[in-house]
């Protein structure tokens, strides 16, 4: 093989090798221009005053955000509420019978939800619970609620929560449970005392990735919690959230309430990094050496 | 006159359709140690679960024949107080991760919910990690998790957290395989200390440990238990050419 040869081997090399770097570093730059936008535009308009007020109406200057900010939190509060014990469960439940017929449909059917677009999640919630129906006995009144957007929303949280849980739980080695019930103990207690706290660490990181997931989620709330200009707590009304915020202020002509949406997206972002971060820590620190 | 603590009579056991344990009748007599061994795959650890019921716990596995705790039939009891009266320690230590080395011997009592006074727990932690030699190790750093002993004082921890709920019975799944010599020494010296309280059957692949432990001996080939007499008579004169050609080394 002569020199120029092998110069042209190693010129190709070297030019490959620097190719795969620019394009690693590539993958940085959406998220750092949407953060560098998002900051740009919504640091300065995030102060205590904004945090605790609701939002003007149209032609007064300031307000806040501080329905939205509440709503959220509640909405998603009560969908965790809803999706935790039942994502547990079905995923402890994958776990313990992994080759039955009913796991197998169950998980066929949490993965397909998985992939269900997030609108058509909202307008299934929005037939079952805020259209009113009448089934003889039954009668429901329907209407906007925050309760049918937490409904809404715990769909999506389901299927994160479910396979999160199962795929912990099945690294867990079988010499634990069979240590539990060499002890005489009841299967409850095994998986309540033993295999679920063995396994928090995974099963929390799954539960706070499926909370990052839905905080952003806009689509299933826009014909569930409506959203609203005032300040509620009640979960049986509409109720205002930061995505909703977002979207209904965005699109405005009015200079006030664009600012209001770029604070509320910088907030937003801030929540959905947090969790991301705190997940990562909490996985680390709560996890149980085997 | 002895008595007899577990009685087995026509005693068969199958994972789905490969019969594992063939009609197998064995008394075992109260405060004795019996070696059970044979070559991998003979049976002995299935049989070993049967007296537990915890060989009903893998999925397509099936059993059959008498299995009697104190002339009372184990199948026809809760399996939860079956494994209350017969503890169980396994091949590979499994204390409980989550749990520190006061929780671990505790676990059978707290994880079950029943509540004890913090004296009485305290004195249950001492009386069985004493038993186990482990107490004088362990004393001064109960707090710390059951993980971050060693190998050997992970299986002592093991065996106290079964001795902690004094069983009549405690069976073990080949204890030492997994620990250096050292431990299984001490693991060994063990044996003839819990012998005063308890009946201990020990499954082993080690003829030697059999042969250093045991008051009796079962010897099992393809299922079957081949033989079963006193140690000694068992390593001197056996009676069968299947355990002559065993314990001389023609096959293991």
């Amino acid at each position: 093989m002569d020199g120029k040869n092998i110069k042209l081997r190693l010129g190709k090399s070297y030019g490959f090798q620097w190719l795969i770097y620019v394009l690693a570093f590539a993958c940085l730059v959406p998220l750092l221009a949407i953060l560098f936008y998002i900051v740009k535009a919504g640091i300065t308009k995030i102060n205590w005053h904004f945090l605790v007020n609701v939002p003007k109406p149209v032609g007064e200057s300031g307000g806040g955000i501080a329905n939205a900010l509440v709503g959220s939190i509640i909405i998603i509060l009560v969908a965790a509420v809803i999706a935790i014990p039942i994502g547990i469960m079905a995923g402890v439940y994958l776990s313990e019978n992994r080759r039955s017929r009913l796991a197998y449909w169950v998980r066929l059917c949490t993965d397909i939800l998985q992939g269900v677009p997030s609108i058509v999640v909202g307008i299934v919630a929005y037939f079952w619970l805020v259209r009113p129906w009448d089934l003889g006995p039954i009668h429901h009144k329907g209407g906007f609620s925050a309760l049918s957007g937490s409904f809404a929303l715990a769909i999506m949280m389901l299927p994160i929560i479910v396979r999160s849980t199962e795929e912990t739980l099945k690294l867990l080695p079988d010499s634990l449970k069979e240590a539990a019930l060499a002890l005489g103990m009841p299967f409850h207690r095994v998986i309540f005392k033993v295999i679920v706290p063995v396994g928090i660490s995974g099963i929390l990181s799954g539960v706070m990735l499926s909370v990052a997931r839905i905080t952003g989620e806009t689509a299933p709330l826009l014909f569930t919690a409506f959203g609203n200009p005032y300040l509620s707590v009640n979960i049986g009304k509409p109720m205002q959230s930061l995505p909703l915020l977002i979207f209904n202020y965005a699109t405005s002509p009015y200079q006030d309430w664009l600012n209001l949406a770029w604070g509320a997206s910088l907030i937003l972002l801030c929540w959905v990094l947090f969790l991301n971060i705190f997940t990562k820590v909490i996985t680390r620190k709560w996890k149980v050496q085997l | 006159m002895e008595s007899t603590i577990i009685k087995s009579r026509n005693f068969n056991a199958s994972f789905g359709t490969n019969h594992v344990v063939k009609n197998v009748n064995i008394d075992i007599p109260r405060n004795h140690i019996i070696a059970v061994m044979g070559p991998s795959g003979c049976g002995k650890t299935t049989y070993l679960r049967c007296v537990n019921r915890m060989h009903e716990l893998i999925p397509g596995a099936t059993s059959n024949g008498e299995m009697k705790l104190n002339d009372e039939d184990v199948y026809q009891m809760h399996p939860i107080f079956v494994r209350l009266k017969i503890g169980m320690v396994f091949q590979r230590p499994n204390p409980f991760p989550n749990l520190s080395i006061y929780d671990n011997v505790i676990a059978g009592y707290k994880l079950n919910g029943i509540k004890l006074p913090k004296a009485e727990r305290d004195e249950i932690v001492e009386r069985s990690l004493t038993k186990v030699a482990l107490w004088k190790e362990v004393k001064d750093s109960l707090n710390k998790k059951g993980s971050f002993l060693s190998g050997g004082q992970q299986q002592r921890l093991c065996i106290a957290r079964t001795v902690a709920m004094e069983p009549e019975v405690i069976l073990f799944d080949e204890p030492t395989s997994a620990l250096d010599p050292i431990s299984t020494s001490t693991v060994e010296e063990l044996f003839h200390e819990l012998k005063t309280n308890y009946t201990l059957i020990i499954v082993t692949h080690n003829m030697q440990q059999a042969a250093r432990v045991s008051d009796k001996t079962a010897f099992f080939f393809l299922g079957e238990l081949v033989e079963y007499d006193e140690t000694k008579t068992m390593f001197t004169n056996p009676k069968d050419q299947r355990t002559q050609n065993y314990i001389t080394g023609r096959f293991s």
